[in-house]
């Protein structure tokens, strides 16, 4: 029974992920990754390190490798080119990984409720043939209570609002009790409150010494609120600081003309990704 | 009373209700997967693809049964096996591979049939199905492998519920994901040939996605998506086949109508409360 071994075998991986804690240095270290996807180039020869318990900002304009890049750190495409090593191994060498995919890739008509969807998270800790129990059951409870939703537990998922879609998302990944969690265009179509809720989270997670990336459109946001800024178009531009990565130079190589440059008194810029608005805006 | 209990001092009668109330069971728990992870089409072609396989048991086992059960079963795993090779190794995609495989299939089970004398009676069985024409030993069959596939859906039930709502996730908890699919692909192949006497080969999509489709409208959460499913499709089941009897209409042909009858009342009922719903909102919001 090849499904059995194959079960076992990543039951003794899981049991050797808790280890890597006290190895210390870098959670993700990538090396020159490349991608091609259907022949296509999405990534070229990124290569950086992430330190435990930061959180990053992934910016970049549409079809800039964002997700690709997620994708590749979670396991999901294999690198045509380069390195991945997450917590000292290979993707898929361990389970405290959460990827929290974009709202509208998920379908919300699914016939699960929101404490169905906690409990994806633990299954792994489950292993084959066990059914949850009280105590797994608590765990969810707990991570719900965390995200502010330990009333919705038995709500549908299509019932939830899109900043509720979101923190059930947060609420599985520490179900799973993840160490780094990559977070696709959160704040996408939230309200200014729901993006607030969703910050309070992460303040919290930072406690934790949870290791965050979170890929943004504002680039305002990832100036204010992330340690560190990663300015992606298939090549990495910068990673670093905001106030040295978010520069003019910089913005224009990695958006070109998809791009509004609005000096302000404080001498920052405010800038947009205006791909949405159908390339009307060229700066001069 | 007695109409209900009439047919059933037929022994043929009472056989075809226990057989549609095993493939009622078995089809929507499957069917529910397949609903969800949008394969109608696939189950279709499946169906249509095991004709070659039945074909080559009815010619080798001379009318026997059980080589046709086995046969059945091979022709379906060659034929999902080969989907999903095409779609992986060419650039075409999944649902023309599935197109070419489904068709060729077919056609090669047409041609093998019409070699013999019997064509068309025969054929007709198998397309339509002959669920009065069910044995003893056909239910044994279909009881030890509709329990299988049920065992097994049931023992993965968690593993399947991940990989069908979030792949991605899957793949970060370390499932293994392609063995997973691949074993449903062989419950959905096992349930074909196990449904196969009940509604034949040209409705079996029906068993498949109208009963799963019926309780998808009405549920919540995957278990009582599969209850109520599995309800629908044994109801339909012993309706169709009483009205079968009564009317002298096609049996297989009669538990898809019935099915069908019950989601078009379903979907019916759902629009209309949906309405009423949203015209409660807008008064209140008026206010």
């Amino acid at each position: 029974m090849d499904i059995f071994k194959e079960f076992r075998k990543n039951n003794r991986l899981v049991t050797r992920h808790d280890s890597h804690i006290e190895t210390g240095g870098s959670v993700v270290r990538i090396s020159g990754v490349s991608v091609y996807y259907d022949g296509n180039l999405a990534l070229d020869q990124v290569s950086f390190e992430l330190n435990p318990g930061e959180q990053i900002a992934v910016v970049g304009p549409n079809g800039a490798g964002k997700s690709t890049l997620f994708k590749v750190i979670v396991g999901v495409l294999k690198p045509t080119e380069g390195k991945v090593d997450v917590f000292g191994s290979e993707p898929g060498g361990h389970i405290c990984i959460a990827y929290l995919p974009q709202r509208n890739q998920v379908d919300w008509n699914f016939p699960v409720n929101v404490g169905d969807v906690i409990m994806m998270g633990r299954i792994s800790k489950l292993g084959l043939l066990r059914q949850p129990r009280r105590g797994d059951w608590e765990i969810v409870r707990q991570a719900l209570s965390e995200v502010g939703m330990q009333e919705l537990i038995t709500n549908q998922i299509s019932e939830l609002s899109g900043g509720q879609q979101q923190r059930m998302f947060i609420a599985r990944a520490l179900a799973q009790e993840a160490e780094l969690m990559l977070m696709d265009e959160p704040l996408s179509s939230l309200d200014p409150q729901s993006q607030e809720d969703i910050f309070t989270i992460l303040k919290k997670l930072r406690q934790r010494n949870v290791t965050i990336m979170v890929a943004l459109h504002d680039l305002k946001t990832a100036s204010e609120r992330f340690d560190r800024v990663l300015l992606l178009n298939k090549h990495l531009i910068g990673f670093g600081k905001s106030d040295e990565i978010l520069t003019a130079e910089r913005l224009v190589e990695a958006y070109g003309g998809h791009m509004r440059l609005v000096p302000t008194p404080e001498g920052l810029m405010t800038l947009e990704d205006t791909c949405c608005d159908e390339g009307g805006n060229i700066p001069e | 009373m007695s109409i209900l209990l009439e047919p059933l001092s037929y022994p043929f009668m009472l056989r075809g209700l226990v057989a549609v109330i095993i493939v009622g069971a078995v089809c929507s728990v499957v069917g529910t997967y397949v609903v969800l992870r949008g394969m109608a089409f696939f189950g279709d072609a499946l169906a249509h693809s095991i004709l070659p396989g039945i074909a080559i048991g009815y010619l080798v086992g001379e009318g026997a049964r059980q080589p046709l059960f086995w046969w059945a079963l091979l022709a379906a795993l060659v034929s999902s096996i080969g989907i999903g090779a095409i779609s992986r190794s060419t650039k075409i995609k999944e649902d023309t591979a599935i197109g070419i495989v489904f068709a060729g299939m077919f056609a090669l089970g047409i041609a093998l049939i019409s070699t013999v004398r019997s064509y068309t009676v025969d054929l007709a069985h198998f397309l339509f199905g002959n669920v009065l024409g069910v044995s003893i030993p056909d239910l044994w069959l279909m009881g030890i492998f509709g329990g299988l596939v049920i065992l097994t859906v049931i023992i993965f039930y968690k593993e399947f519920l991940v990989l069908s709502f979030d792949p991605i996730l899957a793949t970060t908890l370390r499932l293994p994901g392609r063995i997973l699919d691949n074993l449903l692909l062989i419950l959905i192949a096992t349930t074909i040939v196990v449904s196969l006497q009940t509604v034949g080969v040209a409705l079996m999509v029906a068993m498949l996605i109208t009963p799963a489709a019926t309780a998808y409208l009405m549920s919540k959460r995957l278990p009582v998506m599969m209850l109520l499913a599995a309800c629908f499709a044994s109801l339909s089941g012993v309706i169709g086949l009483y009205v079968s009897y009564y009317a002298g209409v096609a049996s297989g042909a009669a538990i898809v109508l019935t099915s069908t009858l019950i989601f078009a009342l379903t979907w019916a009922f759902n629009s209309l409360k949906n309405t009423l719903i949203s015209k409660r909102r807008s008064i209140y919001s008026k206010e």
